[in-house]
């Protein structure tokens, strides 16, 4: 069999070995190791063999601690097994990787090494998670390219299998996980010639079993624990020079050599770097150019981190080294320094004293440790050049940071951006695209005719931002005849193509710094090709001039409509690229084009294929080069990333984040700890919406459903005083109050045009349609731009009128719920979210004084993701306080809120007695007793105790300095433990059932979307019968777990299941009810989301559908009924009353699965019917019981 | 014994009853179950030209959507094998229905335009099916086309499926044209091998609280029988193909109806939708008892017996003596 040439990402180079060399494999996702696992089932699912023909078993697991637990029973049991992670999942391994260790087990773990959250979240990459599992005495082999990441993961199981140590195999998070590029990739012959299968049948001997019994992993005492420990001292030993064997068998196989320890550079180096993974590309590169120049350096790349050979590592050193630089990509606060940097020196003082060592103590060379590329930052061949310099130093500077500023303990180097090792052969193109346009796709397949049609190498590479809808993309693609040895981003002034799919991009970022001079600018305008240049920026046309690009432009959009492709300009714009870029004849091009749309969309049907052909065909028709005239005289310029206004934060330290320009950043801009204000997403004007509603006041009713539904909080009304309408902006619109508790008022429905995302839930949710024109109703969409200027001045406006007092509001009923203040505002979600809704509403109703742990997953990215945040404040400057933990623990960390909460009131108690004489017996009872139940109740008690702390503002007792620390808990506090069900059903259960069983009072919303949202749709327990997610791809053949029924089994845990678009009043009632309950409550939200593959404007019709055919039952169980004699359920849905087909088959999940497979769909389907008919019995049953006191 | 034999698109058939284009070809069981209730051809459920074209953008547009947008979620549904889109699952559906009986199976085709779509005439002739009926349904509400551009696309099309298959063509079409009679017989010079008289619109009904369109399915009375049975009095002779009567047969009655007026074969859905296959087994013994009692040879013997060109008064059908049908309606007492 023949080697192929492949275009892949770094993910799948390891997970197509894998796959092919084990058994079983145990899975979770986490970013960004997530795809490897979904290759593994997909692959699994279409019946693809490992090398002994057999498919192997892929499972999901509840937790990255569970997958680990599955791995090492099935390794005990003698099963090939892996698994595939990353950051905090591989920490939640390290128990049982401690134990598969101490066993000698053979296995390798895949990781693609991401950032251990700290301050904050990070989805990037680094070596934190990697280095915080050396102890557990695994091997530990790095991989710094794709090619690599493919042929290590075979070289890891190889070595695993001989020499009993467990391997894990790592490479940098998306830098070479998500890197497209072109790679040789092994046969199955190829595995087969590696793998000896006697080493398997060893491990297979080596496993538990009845027929030859024995006990492995006894407790054992003082006595022998330490001696048994020392035991595998021989394996550890004996390893490297396993790895080295097994490198040098597979050299021999294919060609490509590794060593434990490869040194690139001169012979005669006098510095050198040492390195591992990723950034030893750059290094290696860098280190090339300079060599080649003469000087005097070179790289050590560390490929075997663990078990770490001294021996080795001092026969790779050039001896005749003066310094090295050891270059850690993690952070150890506290150490010495980082690891790597620790153990190169350990390893240069034991090196003296190994047997014929040319080093001695004396004259060892000088070393130096720094970090760069955390969460990965950038790190490029300046830096590498940087730190060369600065160990030419007399004194270089230990500790050191590359790639950043520290003007706090100025730790960093300073190097020269320009500098560069790039092949003057080697292309280099950027592209900025809209998320929902298919640029990257289309680029990743350009990457794939150009790697594999042509000679060339190619390389791409994808950055994303931090927003969910409206988002822009970046595609980095090199491509030329030399190998592409640069893991990193193309760099300003050196792009040869720059394209820009998005034209308002222009507006707001500074893109043609990219290009470099006599660059190709590809632009996609609406406006044609002699009237565009009016249109462009004044900084833009500047830039052309001076950079003397040439200009193109298509309208991409003009095209796609009229070939039926919507808004995917994609393939539009892929076209134009190869034909201005030559890099391959146009014919050609065009028919590897679509040959390539044919590969990917072929078995999607015809109509797909003929639609992309026929883009294809007319693209460059309407392709056009633009004349540049001599001069720039726009009087447009480049919008502020956010209005001068902002406060300073904002402006000064988001704004550039907002403007792509966070690099620049300092450290002492940014906060010690992680702690940002609250608030800032109104600052950031995206204006993503094509369209918004317009308020029709003639018809509307004052309802405020439209309020209600809103994901984004752009819609809001008020009531307000008539005397405050003089000065309205002139096209403000106002009707009269039709609140029965408002007489007399005004009352506006105003929308936030440059926020809304144009989702038009609203409109859906309106029900007040215009007798003589039904299609007309009080909510209509419309053009942003046109109104864009005039509703931003009505939005301000709006804005700028009183809030209602809360106290006089009564928040029973949908319309006066919405009349309070969204403290949650303006989120990065998806467009038409159904999640926000909820969450917004937990801010209105109880923002004000709710303290809110909120699980990892979609609701923590969109909550908390910078550089701007939805939670916010309002004009006292409450709001809530909003803080993220992990993904499995938030339940626990949110009763800890509760805990402190419930401590310093009893605190506050027991102070505020001792207190008498200075406050006064009817301050001390009206404290202690205060009836919190109403907003007025509230506020009488924070004024209450704002009085006790002006009393005791000036005493010296320590006491009173504790009561007045702790006062603010004597005010009732709402606690919302908030997450989705993958947190909730799966990796959290078990604490939030601890959590539930406290009985302590905690709010817990389950933003149930039946699928693991954030990271792509994977499979949770949530997830019902008969719909296809990742890790379901079949289907899932089982029904969805009823995590309610499981809470209500506690008895004193209100529980309720709502689906807002089924019924909005319910909905609310189950979250007043809930937080009023002294208990814990568990309220399990419906969620449409984007991952359900539905039209999300129709998001909310899907509830109603749900809970209809019985998929979603509605109902409330509230503990406190029971106490009164009434049966706490109260359901809230009738008997099915539609096929649950006609719920279903609305959706892509649930149809997907009759197009792949009618038979199964159609038996799942029948089991869904069942399930429902089960539930409505069991349900209607459970609610009619009775429950008073039996009566004699 | 009566002879109930027939003749449809040049397929010999035992007896006159056809089952149409009706969710009752969905399932290989059901088509079994009326092959032995005495069902003579089946016309599987029509494959709509929206179904070939728009089932495949739309889960293009929905495996795409939000795709390639954020770094946590590339995509949100997985990757399958191949997926078996309408047409392909409608074609291997029809080519197991084919292997499961061995009355005729008549492939359904339902569109307008003349796209690409029709490529598929040829493949359910690939995939078995004896004949094909090809549904013609277009609502014409634009002002600006006139009734011969309307024609001549039906025209057209009809020459374009004919060009692309060797099996027999028959075609369906509403009963709303102005010169029916020229078109009938255009469609025949077109390619038709026969017609099928008449579709049957499902009308979508208002609902008055949500103030919204519904869709509203009802089954088909024999009631209905009336126009269709009408026409093909009308055309029989007239326009030289063959008719089935669809719309309204219920009954063996209607079934002896459909035959007087010309047509070779009645096909019928809802009767059999209501009460299933097995009522075909009554409306068949009941043809043969009427027959029998009524002294009549075979099918052939009495079809277009009361067609208006073997009637001794047509007028009653050209003008429906409807003036008489009004005046004869009285209130009961």
């Amino acid at each position: 069999m023949k080697r192929q040439m492949v275009t892949i990402d770094g993910n799948e180079a390891a997970a197509s070995v894998a796959h092919r060399i084990n058994e079983v494999c145990a899975i979770y996702p986490i970013t960004p190791s997530s795809t490897m696992g979904e290759f593994a089932d997909e692959w699994s699912a279409l019946k693809h063999k490992n090398i002994w023909g057999t498919v192997p078993l892929v499972i999901e697991m509840q937790s990255e601690g569970g997958a680990a637990g599955a791995v090492h029973g099935a390794l005990q049991t003698g099963a090939l097994t892996t698994t595939f992670t990353a950051s905090q999942g591989l920490l939640l391994m390290i128990p049982n990787m401690f134990k598969i260790a101490g066993e000698l087990t053979s296995t390798v773990f895949q990781v693609s090494a991401r950032t251990v959250a700290t301050h904050a979240l990070s989805i990037f990459g680094d070596h934190s998670d990697v280095m915080a599992v050396r102890q557990c005495g695994w091997g530990m082999l790095a991989s710094g390219s794709v090619q690599e990441a493919h042929d290590m993961a075979v070289i890891a199981q190889v070595a695993s299998l001989e020499a009993r140590v467990p391997f894990l195999h790592f490479f940098d998070g998306f830098r070479t996980s998500h890197e497209v590029n072109k790679i040789e990739q092994l046969t199955d012959d190829d595995l087969r010639l590696m793998i000896d299968d006697d080493l398997v049948r060893a491990h297979r001997a080596r496993a538990l079993s009845p027929d030859r019994p024995v006990i492995r992993g006894t407790a054992q005492n003082p006595d022998v624990f330490f001696q048994a420990r020392e035991t595998v001292n021989p394996y550890y030993e004996a390893c490297p020079a396993i790895v080295q064997k097994t490198m040098d068998k597979y050299a021999k196989l294919t060609g490509r050599a590794y060593h434990l320890f490869d040194y690139i550079g001169a012979p005669d180096a006098k510095r050198v770097l040492v390195i591992m993974a990723s950034g030893g590309e750059t290094a290696e590169a860098t280190v090339k150019h300079l060599a080649e120049r003469g000087e005097k350096v070179g790289v050590l790349r560390v490929r075997l981190y663990r078990p770490f050979s001294v021996k080795h590592f001092i026969a790779a050193l050039p001896k005749t080294v003066k310094s090295i630089a050891v270059l850690d990509r993690t952070k150890e606060p506290g150490a010495i320094g980082e690891p790597l940097y620790t153990d190169i020196v350990n390893a240069l003082v034991e090196g003296c004293k190994l047997e014929n060592s040319s080093l001695k103590p004396a004259n060892l060379p000088t070393v130096i440790g720094g970090r760069y590329g955390l969460s990965s930052k950038e790190f490029t061949p300046a830096m590498v050049k940087a730190v060369f310099d600065e160990l030419a130093k007399p004194e270089p500077k230990n500790h050191f940071t590359i790639g950043i500023t520290d003007d706090v303990t100025h730790t960093s180097l300073e190097y020269d951006p320009t500098f560069s090792v790039e092949h003057p052969e080697t292309i280099r193109c950027v592209f900025f695209g809209l998320g929902a346009d298919g640029t990257v796709g289309a680029n990743k397949n350009s990457i794939k005719i150009i790697g594999e049609e042509t000679d060339n190498n190619a390389q791409g590479y994808f950055v994303y931002d931090s927003k969910k809808s409206g988002s822009m993309t970046i595609s980095h693609l090199r491509f030329g005849p030399k190998p592409i040895q640069a893991p990193y981003l193309i760099t300003p002034h050196t792009a040869n193509f720059v394209a820009i799919h998005q034209f308002n991009f222009l507006e707001r970022f500074d893109i043609l710094k990219y290009a470099q001079p006599g660059a190709v600018f590809l632009l996609n305008s609406i406006y044609a090709p002699e009237e565009v240049w009016h249109h462009l920026p004044r900084e833009v046309q500047e830039d052309i001039i001076k950079k003397q690009l040439k200009f193109y432009v298509i309208n991409a959009y003009d095209v796609a409509q009229k070939a039926g492709m919507g808004e995917r300009i994609n393939t539009i714009m892929q076209t134009c690229f190869f034909a201005i870029s030559g890099v391959l004849p146009r014919d050609q091009a065009i028919k590897q084009i679509k040959k390539t749309i044919k590969k990917t969309y072929g078995k999607r049907g015809e109509a797909v294929v003929k639609k992309n052909y026929k883009a294809v065909d007319q693209s460059l028709a309407n392709l056009h080069e633009v004349k540049v005239p001599e001069k720039a005289a726009s009087s447009l310029t480049r919008r502020l990333p956010v209005p001068v206004q902002a406060p300073e934060f904002v402006r000064d330290i988001l704004g550039p984040m907002i403007a792509f320009e966070g690099d620049s950043l300092p450290v002492s801009a940014l906060p010690k700890d992680g702690t940002f204000p609250t608030g800032t997403t109104q600052w950031e004007k995206r204006n993503i919406a094509l369209e918004i509603p317009v308020w029709e006041p003639d018809l509307c009713i004052q309802c405020g459903k439209c309020v209600f539904v809103c994901p984004h909080a752009v819609i809001r009304h008020k009531v307000y005083d008539t005397s405050l309408l003089k000065n309205t902006p002139a096209t403000f619109k106002h009707l009269e109050s039709k609140f029965k508790e408002f007489p007399g008022m005004a009352y506006t429905v105003q929308v936030a045009p440059e926020d809304c995302t144009g989702c038009s839930l609203c409109v859906e949710a309106c029900p007040a349609k215009d007798k003589s024109q039904v299609g007309r109703k009080a909510l209509n969409m419309a053009a942003q731009p046109p109104l864009r200027e005039a509703e931003a001045a009505n939005w301000d406006f709006f804005l700028s009128l009183p809030e209602l007092d809360r106290a006089l509001v009564n928040p029973g009923t949908v319309k006066n719920s919405q009349l309070l203040e969204p403290l949650f505002e303006f989120s990065g979600a998806c467009s038409g979210c159904g999640e926000t809704p909820y969450v917004k509403l937990v801010s209105q109703l109880f923002g004000e004084r709710a303290i809110i742990a909120n699980a990892t997953g979609c609701s923590s990215i969109f909550g908390g993701n910078l550089p701007t945040t939805p939670w916010s404040f309002n004009k006292d400057g409450r709001g809530p306080a909003w803080s993220n933990s992990l993904f499995e623990d938030n339940a626990e960390f949110g009763l800890g809120f509760r805990l402190t909460l419930d401590k310093h009131n009893e605190y506050a108690g027991e102070l505020l007695v001792q207190f008498v004489n200075e406050l006064g017996q009817d301050l001390v009872d009206g404290l202690l007793n205060a009836d919190q139940s109403t907003e007025a109740g509230i506020t009488g008690q924070r004024e209450r105790v704002e009085i006790l702390k002006k009393k005791l503002a000036q005493s010296n007792d320590p006491r009173a300095k504790n009561l007045v620390s702790v006062a603010d808990a004597l005010v009732k506090k709402s606690v919302w433990i908030i997450g989705g069900d993958g947190w909730a059903y799966d990796i959290g259960y078990g604490g939030l059932d601890h959590v539930l069983a406290s009985g302590r009072n905690v709010n817990v919303l389950v933003l149930d979307t039946e699928v693991y949202s954030n990271t792509g749709g994977q499979a949770s327990k949530a997830t019902p019968r008969a719909a296809v997610a990742k890790f379901a791809a079949q289907g899932k053949g089982l029904p969805k777990k009823d995590l309610g029924l499981i809470a209500m089994a506690y008895g004193y845990v209100y529980v309720a299941r709502v689906a807002m678009g089924a019924s909005d009043q319910h909905t609310l009632r189950a979250f007043l009810e809930a937080e009023a309950y002294d208990g814990p409550s568990l309220i399990i939200a419906y969620s449409h989301c984007i991952a359900h593959g539905i039209d999300m404007v129709k998001g909310l019709e899907q509830q109603k559908l749900a809970v209809q055919s019985g998929m979603w039952p509605l109902y409330r169980y509230d503990p406190r009924l029971a106490a009164t004699g009434k049966n706490p359920l109260v359901i809230e849905f009738k008997q099915p009353s539609i096929p649950v087909d006609q719920y279903m088959y609305n959706e892509t999940r649930y149809r997907m699965l009759v197009q792949s497979d009618e038979q199964r769909a159609e038996l799942l389907l029948k089991e869904s019917r069942q399930d429902v008919r089960k539930r409505w019995q069991f349900y209607s049953q459970m609610a009619a019981m009775h429950f008073g006191e039996k009566k004699e | 014994m009566a002879d109930l034999t027939t003749t449809y698109l040049g397929l010999q058939l035992k007896n006159p009853l056809v089952a149409s284009a009706s969710p009752l070809s969905e399932k290989v069981e059901t088509v079994c179950e009326l092959e032995e209730a005495g069902i003579a051809a089946l016309v599987m459920y029509s494959l709509f030209e929206e179904q070939i074209i728009h089932e495949s953008l739309e889960l293009d547009h929905y495996l795409d959507y939000g795709a390639e947008s954020f770094a946590e979620a590339l995509t949100y549904l997985p990757q399958i094998g191949r997926y078996s889109i309408g047409p392909e699952s409608y074609l291997q559906h029809l080519s197991r229905v084919k292997k499961a009986v061995t009355i005729p199976v008549i492939g359904s085709l339902n569109g307008v335009s003349t796209g690409g779509w029709i490529d598929y005439a040829r493949k359910i002739e690939d995939a078995g099916a004896d004949a094909l009926e090809l549904n013609i349904y277009y609502l014409p509400f634009d002002p600006k086309i006139v009734s011969a551009e309307l024609e001549g696309t039906y025209t057209a099309l009809v020459s374009n499926v004919k060009a692309k298959i060797k099996i027999p063509l028959a075609i369906k079409i509403s009963p709303f044209f102005t010169g029916m009679a020229n078109v009938c017989r255009r469609l025949v010079e077109a390619g038709a091998d026969g017609l099928v008289l008449f579709n049957r619109f499902y009308q979508p009904d208002f609902d008055l609280e949500e103030l919204e369109i519904v869709p509203n399915l009802t089954l088909s009375t024999s009631q209905e029988l009336r126009m269709p049975l009408r026409w093909i009095s009308l055309l029989y002779g007239r326009v030289k193909t063959d008719f089935a009567l669809t719309t309204g047969i219920h009954t063996a009655e209607d079934v002896l109806k459909a035959m007087m007026a010309g047509a070779n074969v009645a096909m019928l859905a809802s009767e059999l939708l209501k009460h299933g296959p097995r009522r075909a087994v009554e409306i068949l013994t009941n043809i043969r008892q009427w027959m029998d009692g009524h002294d009549y040879e075979s099918i052939h013997q009495m079809r277009g017996s009361m067609s208006a060109q073997a009637m001794h008064e047509p007028y009653a059908l050209r003008r429906s003596n409807y003036i008489k049908v009004l005046n004869s309606f009285k209130y009961l007492p």
